[in-house]
């Protein structure tokens, strides 16, 4: 108990954001339209799969290029056992993230016992998450290239998590699992696990020389970070009602789930849902853009494409001028301003 | 690494045993499908010299500057455009505007490196992965705003006639034991057989070559003999991109031309650089041969599964056992 007590202290300030944030997040339903409700839910969505690349990737600085495994083997478990079983999405989202910690498991066992590390270790899971694509798209039981629809019921039905009515539930319970997702990263890294995660992703050769085993440390962290994902991918189901293999297992998903807490800020707490806000806020403001531009832009009205154009040059600026995320480029304001 | 390369070459080894005792196994199969499988055969050949002259770029850039680049396919659809525009627009023959879609991708892979990647040189993983792919994204949908999305191709005239070599004749879409060959295919693979050998004397004979190497290999020691590694990194990628610009060019008359037709080629580039060793001209060729055959073979002995099912089985395989690659040096 005295053991919590002095987690909750020293997390205090991640505790009181994460109050405040979510706080703030649950009023927006109050005030938006159904459509920016739908764009908010999936925003949270791919933050919270975000939450759980940053374990593996940005606490044990394994760079994973394959989390699509992970959300797609969680939107598949509890697809799965919904259709062909009837069992709740309750006990389906909590299977997936063990399905997908396992799986976490076995492809961490087998790659970090063979050595793979950086660029050698990101395109192995890429392969793995190609692997899973193309094998679900040959399985009939698994619904095959067609997929899977999870049928709608009338009315709010809260075992099967479907909610017909109002948009403004989905939103809210998908809040609550990153608020709990994000409360369980920050205990993550205040832990003893926690500081073994950064010891290894700084130097692997001197934590060992610590005494912290790195294999075993980078698999608690792909299980981890695979779990949370598939969380991410169980809910996925849940809201979009229909999946296959190209939609949960693609490339696209991968590079979805990594490019928010990279813009955010790799390794730190809030970097995936500050960098979730951004890439939404920017997409939208692209979109608009090239949908009804000012007078003096006329000529761009409609151009198929130019607002990913924007969007892929403001991306490689961020990189070059905030290489460690916005978070990073305050602190380092901010320590500049301190001098 | 002793210990497991011996491993990989009995895998290997176990293999083609396997593979040889099954198919006398099946000599009835055998009798009905020698077309099929002479078939596949050749076409795995015929793509896998595109597949390696794809991946020869990639693999001199993964190698010298150490850099994950995920736009080399687009940089390859700029090339697969401009060869296509300048023979819609003023009737250039593919192959000859190799001469200019060369060139202008070398320029464009050099103001690339130049202002987007040498800043995030020493930059993590994940930076310099997300960059090339904003770069990625840029390309292509910059060509969809010219282009639009609409898939185009191009006849050639001459494809499919009949050619007097003196002491034959060759029909074309030529046939091989029963196999189809198509023109444009073969002068693909020809051409990357040819370029390859290029780039492998531009690397190990000439002056240039031996600067890249070096920083390759010792950037710090290539430093104090004068080399100035950040134009190194430049006329490297140049290259690169220049290589990715001549396989568009040499791919455009048998694909269908689209803003992302480029794209489908990166990640079997990387799968072949991986297997023939990162900065290696002949792994990359040998490596492009494996996975255009596996490619093929693979779809024809497990009916029903994707072609790259089979490819990716392999590309785990040696990242697990051989992650030096076939030809690579140990890793650094």
């Amino acid at each position: 108990m005295t053991k919590i007590m002095t987690l909750v202290q020293a997390s205090s300030r991640d505790l009181y954001i994460l109050v405040g944030v979510v706080f703030v997040l649950a009023l927006l339903p109050l005030g938006v339209s159904p459509f920016l409700l739908s764009v908010g839910t999936s925003v949270l969505i791919f933050a919270l799969a975000g939450v759980g690349w940053n374990v593996l990737s940005g606490f044990a600085g394994q760079f994973s290029f394959g989390h699509a495994a992970y959300f797609g083997l969680g939107s598949y478990t509890v697809a799965i056992l919904l259709t062909k079983y009837s069992i709740s999405p309750w006990i389906g989202l909590i299977a997936g993230g063990f399905v997908a910690a396992i799986f976490g498991l076995l492809v961490g066992w087998v790659s970090f016992r063979f050595g793979l590390k950086g660029a050698y270790f990101a395109l192995a899971t890429f392969a793995v998450a190609e692997m899973l694509r193309l094998t679900f798209n040959s399985i009939d039981y698994f619904g095959a290239g067609i997929g899977i629809t999870i049928p709608l019921v009338d009315g709010d039905d809260w075992a099967r998590i479907q909610f017909s009515d109002t948009r403004a539930l989905h939103y809210w319970f998908a809040l609550g699992l990153l608020a709990v997702s994000i409360v369980a990263v920050i205990a993550i890294k205040r832990s003893r696990i926690g500081s073994y995660m950064f010891a290894v992703r700084e130097d692997e050769d001197a934590a060992s020389a610590l005494g912290i085993d790195p294999l075993r440390t980078k698999l608690i962290a792909i299980s981890i970070s695979g779990f949370i994902t598939a969380l991410a991918g169980g809910y996925f189901t849940l809201f979009f009602l229909f999946i296959d293999p190209d939609v949960v297992f693609g490339p696209l998903v991968s590079v979805a789930i990594l490019l928010r807490p990279i813009v955010g800020g790799v390794g730190t707490i809030w970097g995936p849902v500050v960098g979730a806000a951004i890439l939404s806020l920017l997409g939208e403001l692209t979109r608009t853009l090239v949908r009804e531009p000012p007078a003096f832009l006329s000529f761009l009205e409609g151009a198929n494409g130019l607002d990913q154009v924007l969007f892929g040059f403001i991306l490689i600026v961020m990189i070059i001028r905030a290489p460690d995320g916005v978070l990073g480029w305050f602190r380092r304001k901010r320590e500049k301003g301190t001098e | 690494m002793q210990g497991r390369s011996r491993t990989f070459i009995w895998a290997v080894l176990a293999f083609v045993v396997i593979g040889v005792a099954f198919a006398i196994m099946q000599t009835s199969w055998w009798d009905s499908n020698d077309t099929v499988f002479i078939q596949a055969v050749v076409s795995g050949m015929l793509i896998g010299g595109v597949y390696g002259l794809v991946a020869m770029g990639l693999s001199l850039v993964f190698g010298v500057l150490d850099i994950i680049n995920f736009a080399h396919g687009a940089l390859m659809t700029i090339g697969i455009y401009a060869s296509y525009l300048l023979f819609q627009n003023y009737g250039i023959d593919p192959y000859l505007s190799l001469l200019v879609t060369v060139p202008l991708l070398f320029v464009v892979g050099m103001g690339i490196q130049r202002f987007a990647i040498n800043p995030v040189m020493t930059a993590p993983v994940h930076n310099q992965l997300l960059l090339t792919l904003g770069i990625a994204i840029m390309i292509e949908n910059l060509l969809l705003v010219f282009f639009t999305g609409t898939p185009r191709s191009i006849e050639l005239s001459y494809a499919r006639g009949s050619f007097d070599l003196g002491f034959m004749t060759l029909d074309f879409p030529l046939r091989v034991f029963g196999a189809v060959v198509s023109m444009p295919k073969l002068i693909a693979f020809v051409m990357a057989l040819v370029l390859a050998l290029v780039l492998y004397i531009l690397i190990q004979r000439t002056w240039l070559g031996a600067a890249i190497r070096a920083s390759a290999q010792q950037p710090e020691g290539a430093e104090l003999v004068g080399i100035d590694n950040r134009r190194i990194y430049i006329i490297t990628f140049g290259i690169g991109a220049a290589a990715a610009g001549a396989a568009g060019g040499l791919v455009m008359p048998f694909l269908f031309v689209s803003p992302t037709a480029g794209a489908t080629f990166t990640i079997i580039a990387f799968i072949v650089v991986v297997l023939g060793g990162m900065g290696s001209i002949p792994g990359a060729v040998v490596g492009g041969f494996i996975i255009g055959l596996t490619q093929e073979l693979s779809q024809l002995f497990v009916s029903g599964s994707s072609k790259l099912l089979g490819v990716f089985v392999v590309f785990i395989l040696v990242l697990l056992f051989r992650p030096q690659g076939l030809f690579g040096a140990r890793q650094r």
